[in-house]
């Protein structure tokens, strides 16, 4: 399945880039997919769980089991006001 | 309200977003206004960045204005909250609480604050002489 996820301020910073399109066996769970960020980037190896978790535009378990078309955004510390 | 864009890349008209919510029956109008100041945590601040996840902020903010006006009904609730370049002194965020008494709105607007806050999901990037840093992110969240 497919799903896009999105990168925001730091976590932009960090990967590089805005979006990835992501390839991915059915049943992988946004947890999942913040473990294998953390494995590719040093600067999140202290961050063993995700920050929030956002699917199709709502906060979510970061346990949810992802489907085919999700979009998914770590949300990093908030800081609006 | 909740159709508009919370959002603006350009300068808050605070007066215009007060003149939009005041109606004849409020005696009391709370503004507050966020803005940029030039000292963060000890260190020396001199513009932000700010951004959103866009649809979602949009659609969190509004969360939390409905939440604000199904608690305080007699309250009158506006909310810009403005995005991208910010320097010293700019507002960054403009809330207008309007009721027919003090008490609700001072209450309601600061409801507004805290739990736009919590939960809308708007990141800043502060820059200074020492570098630049987002803000929340050096305090580990686990």
């Amino acid at each position: 399945m497919k799903v896009k996820l999105l990168y925001f301020a730091v976590l932009r910073d960090i990967a590089g880039k805005r979006d990835d399109v992501l390839d991915l066996p059915d049943g992988t769970r946004a947890a999942d997919v913040w473990r294998r960020l953390r494995d590719e980037h040093r600067e999140l190896r202290d961050y063993a769980q995700p920050p929030m978790t956002a699917i199709n535009e709502s906060y979510a378990d970061a346990d949810e089991v992802l489907r085919d078309g999700d979009e998914l955004v770590f949300i990093p510390p908030v800081a609006g006001g | 309200m909740t159709t508009m864009s919370f959002f603006t890349q350009e300068s808050i008209d605070t007066a215009a977003l007060a003149r939009s919510v005041v109606r004849p029956s409020d005696g009391a109008s709370i503004v507050f206004e966020g803005i940029v100041r030039n000292h963060s945590e000890g260190k020396s601040v001199q513009s932000i960045d700010y951004e959103a996840y866009l649809p979602m902020a949009e659609k969190e903010m509004a969360a939390v204005v409905d939440d604000v006006r199904a608690a305080y009904p007699d309250v009158a609730v506006a909310v810009v909250h403005r995005l991208g370049h910010l320097v010293i002194g700019d507002a960054s965020i403009a809330i207008v609480c309007a009721s027919p008494h003090r008490a609700e709105a001072f209450a309601a607007c600061r409801e507004v604050i805290d739990r736009i806050k919590k939960s809308v999901p708007i990141w800043k990037k502060e820059r200074g002489p020492d570098g630049e840093e987002w803000v929340g992110w050096q305090c580990k969240h686990d």
